[in-house]
């Protein structure tokens, strides 16, 4: 385990909510020698608004946190990071028709990256965040593992973490439940007791679609771009390739979506697949949804890569209560899961995290459902 | 000052006695701070800040003439002069910004060049905020004079540090802040001609001679003036602690590898040195030594507490990485010598402690692992 530069002291990321201003709090209290950093992760100084985790109020609320508890704060740019690693590869992977999970990406390349690498430079020994997840000394290394509050457990967005960065951090909110820590913070004054939750995706200021509109229209004429080439109406089929229908552009559909087709017709449909190259969304009935396993890339284990299959309970989403599944390592970092029973919604941009009980093994992003 | 925070309390506008001792003290201090201009008292209007003072200039020469006409500002201009220029502009003003020499100082000649038959103002300030260099304000307002232009200069940073005399520099208007030499934060005051006439921003009661609608802040004012009687009778004996500082910190800088200071060839403030610290990061550099005990600077900073490159040291020439490896350091009267040593090792300290940390950005651990989609 390598100490990050010489200093001696432990920087906090807060983004001025409720649970990184917690962690803050708790290490602070602690006699820990704290400093709370906070990232600019996209610009909003044309705009003020709060719950969210980028909102320029949340980071004044980090500010006033930082002075209530009595540490240094700091905010970082991080804006060219971001819009590289999470907001372009978003766009990109809606425009080729896949879901993206913004939030791990995030996480890998923002939080536990580019933000480790600043808070080294300045002396940081190490980072805390917020993040409801446990890191375990284990036989083989240091372990990833599920929260104690399982409702608010975070760690299948931390799946692709791999030794370093878990050396590097340190989860002060891991053992807690989520109403002990807005104890915490009411108990100890924190003016951000009452908060409540940013849920949605923090740099998309509305609808989706709209945003994702803004930006197709803005790279238009960048060559290859399809989707901005192809932003009309998409084709709606069936799984025999019979046209039932035309919808709105293919990126606003997702895998498993059963609304806002467009198409008439006694059965319900569902998104099964989207072909972004023939503009056309497949739809069929709830029991083509289902699938039997699929193909992973860029696949990532915490600890040693295993030698043989590995038997795992595997979540496909993050809101996926997970299903018993054996995986296979395949050349190319890539994977073959097979499920022990069929599941719905596998949706390729999408990440699958692997568990053994509370452990997180390691992980891989959907490729696409295994044809079997 | 503080009294007038605690058992003083008149409203100067009131007739009772409370009040004439406020309207006393407020002119006192109008007095004091036409003294340290070289002024009259009755061409001295107290507002809230400099932002405010320049905001004012720049919307009443802009009423004046329904919006039209042209602009010239240099590119060094505090943000609340070069931001009112670009509104101003976006309303139908035309807008000539002056791009400072790589010495950090404008060019009069250019400024008079760009002077066009419809020009009506024309801003410089007197010293850079940034870099702390000294503009060629007296020049460029004779010229300016020659061709029947009026000039206001931004005096904020220069006020107290150095002699400011509005007759000596040949101005129009002239905006200084108190806080800027050791006097409270929320007084400032707009110098003009008396012949010329101001459209107020704020309307409503007659104060300030009708130029500055607003209940006067005594206490500020009183401070404000306070602060003005002691710089101006301890100009010189400050600009000589400040520069022997200041002069001090830059030979011992010298001993620190690829480092260099900004426009020392070029006259500028006693107490401002701003430095190129090759391969470093501004940011960076401004925490560490802020953990340290040092308060810095770097760029100008955002209300969130962000940095970004300098548009001074960008207008400059430098690029924006260059620009973003720059720090900026200022003396007050309440440093010392040892402070200053103190502080060159630190410094020599944590840019090496940087020089170090910092990969080059083709090491960046990442990029060889995952990849980019």
């Amino acid at each position: 385990m390598t100490m990050l530069g010489q200093g001696s002291f432990t920087a906090v990321a807060m983004s001025g909510g409720l649970d990184s201003s917690v962690a803050a709090a708790l290490l602070a209290r602690a006699g820990e020698r704290v400093i709370g950093l906070s990232m600019l992760l996209h610009d909003q100084s044309a705009k003020v608004r709060n719950g969210r985790c980028c909102g320029s109020l949340d980071l004044a609320d980090a500010r006033r946190v930082a002075q209530q508890v009595g540490i240094p704060h700091y905010t970082l740019r991080l804006d060219s990071e971001f819009e590289r690693q999470v907001i372009a590869p978003f766009v990109a992977d809606y425009a080729a028709g896949r879901t993206p999970s913004p939030c791990v990406r995030c996480n890998t390349f923002i939080k536990f990256d580019a933000f480790v690498e600043r808070a080294r430079r300045l002396g940081a020994s190490r980072i805390a965040t917020g993040h409801y997840a446990r890191i375990v000394p284990g036989p083989e290394g240091l372990e990833l593992h599920r929260a104690a509050d399982q409702q608010k457990d975070q760690s299948y967005f931390l799946f692709e973490l791999d030794q370093s960065q878990l050396a590097a951090a340190c989860f002060p909110l891991g053992g807690m439940t989520k109403s002990q820590v807005r104890d915490e913070a009411r108990r100890q004054g924190l003016v951000v007791a009452e908060k409540g939750e940013s849920m949605e995706i923090c740099f998309v200021d509305g609808a989706i679609e709209s945003f994702l509109e803004a930006r197709l229209a803005r790279e238009a004429g960048t060559p290859g771009n399809d989707a901005a080439a192809n932003s009309g109406g998409a084709e709606v089929v069936d799984r025999s390739g019979r046209r039932l229908g035309t919808a709105g552009p293919y990126y606003r559909y997702t895998v498993g979506q059963r609304r806002g087709l467009g198409v008439g017709g006694g059965d319900r449909l569902y998104v099964l697949e989207i072909q972004p190259a023939e503009q056309r969304v497949v739809v069929g009935g709830r029991d083509q949804l289902r699938e039997n396993g699929l193909l992973g890339e860029r696949l990532h284990w915490i600890g040693p890569s295993p030698t043989g299959d590995v038997e795992a309970t595997v979540r496909i989403r993050s809101r996926h209560a997970g299903v018993k599944s054996r995986i296979e390592s395949l050349p190319g970092r890539r994977a073959a899961i097979e499920f022990e029973s069929a599941q719905e919604g596998v949706a390729p941009g999408q990440a699958a995290v692997f568990y053994q009980g509370d452990r997180v093994l390691g992980g891989c992003w959907i490729a696409g459902a295994e044809c079997a | 000052m503080l009294r007038w925070l605690g058992e003083r309390w008149g409203n100067p506008s009131s007739i009772h006695a409370h009040g004439q001792e406020a309207r006393e003290a407020i002119e006192e201090g109008r007095a004091r701070v036409a003294m340290l201009l070289g002024a009259a008292p009755q061409e001295i209007v107290f507002v809230a800040s400099g932002t405010e003072a320049n905001n004012a200039v720049l919307r009443s020469v802009a009423r004046h003439d329904r919006g039209r006409g042209h602009l010239v500002i240099s590119a060094l201009e505090h943000p609340s002069i070069r931001a009112t220029a670009g509104e101003l502009e976006a309303f139908g003003m035309v807008v000539t910004v002056v791009a400072p020499e790589p010495s950090g100082l404008i060019d009069a000649g250019k400024v008079a060049a760009a002077l066009r038959p419809d020009t009506r103002l024309v801003c410089l300030m007197l010293a850079s905020n940034e870099i702390g260099t000294l503009q060629p304000v007296a020049e460029v307002a004779r010229e300016c004079r020659v061709a029947g232009v009026a000039v206001h200069c931004d005096a904020v940073q220069a006020a107290g540090k150095i002699r400011v005399d509005v007759a000596a520099l040949g101005i129009d208007s002239l905006t200084i802040g108190a806080h800027k030499f050791h006097g409270p934060l929320g007084a400032a005051a707009l110098w003009m001609r008396p012949e010329l006439e101001l459209a107020p921003l704020l309307l409503g009661g007659g104060q300030e001679r009708r130029r500055r609608a607003s209940t006067e802040n005594v206490a500020a004012i009183v401070g404000f003036g306070e602060a003005a009687l002691h710089a101006a009778a301890e100009l010189d004996a400050r600009h000589r602690h400040l520069s022997s500082m200041r002069d001090r910190f830059e030979t011992g800088v010298r001993a620190i590898d690829d480092v260099r200071v900004h426009c020392q060839g070029s006259p500028r403030l006693p107490n401002t040195s701003h430095l190129a610290v090759a391969g470093v990061e501004g940011e960076a550099l401004t925490i560490r030594l802020d953990l340290a005990g040092f308060a810095v600077s770097t760029g100008s900073a955002c209300a969130s507490g962000t940095v970004e490159p300098s548009p001074t040291l960008l207008a400059m020439g430098l690029s924006a990485e260059e620009a973003l490896s720059s720090l900026r350091v200022s003396f007050g009267m309440t440093n010392t010598m040892a402070e200053v040593d103190s502080f060159l090792t630190s410094l020599a300290e944590e840019v090496s402690a940087l020089r170090r940390l910092a990969p080059p950005v083709l090491a960046h651990p990442r990029l060889g692992r995952g990849g980019l989609r």
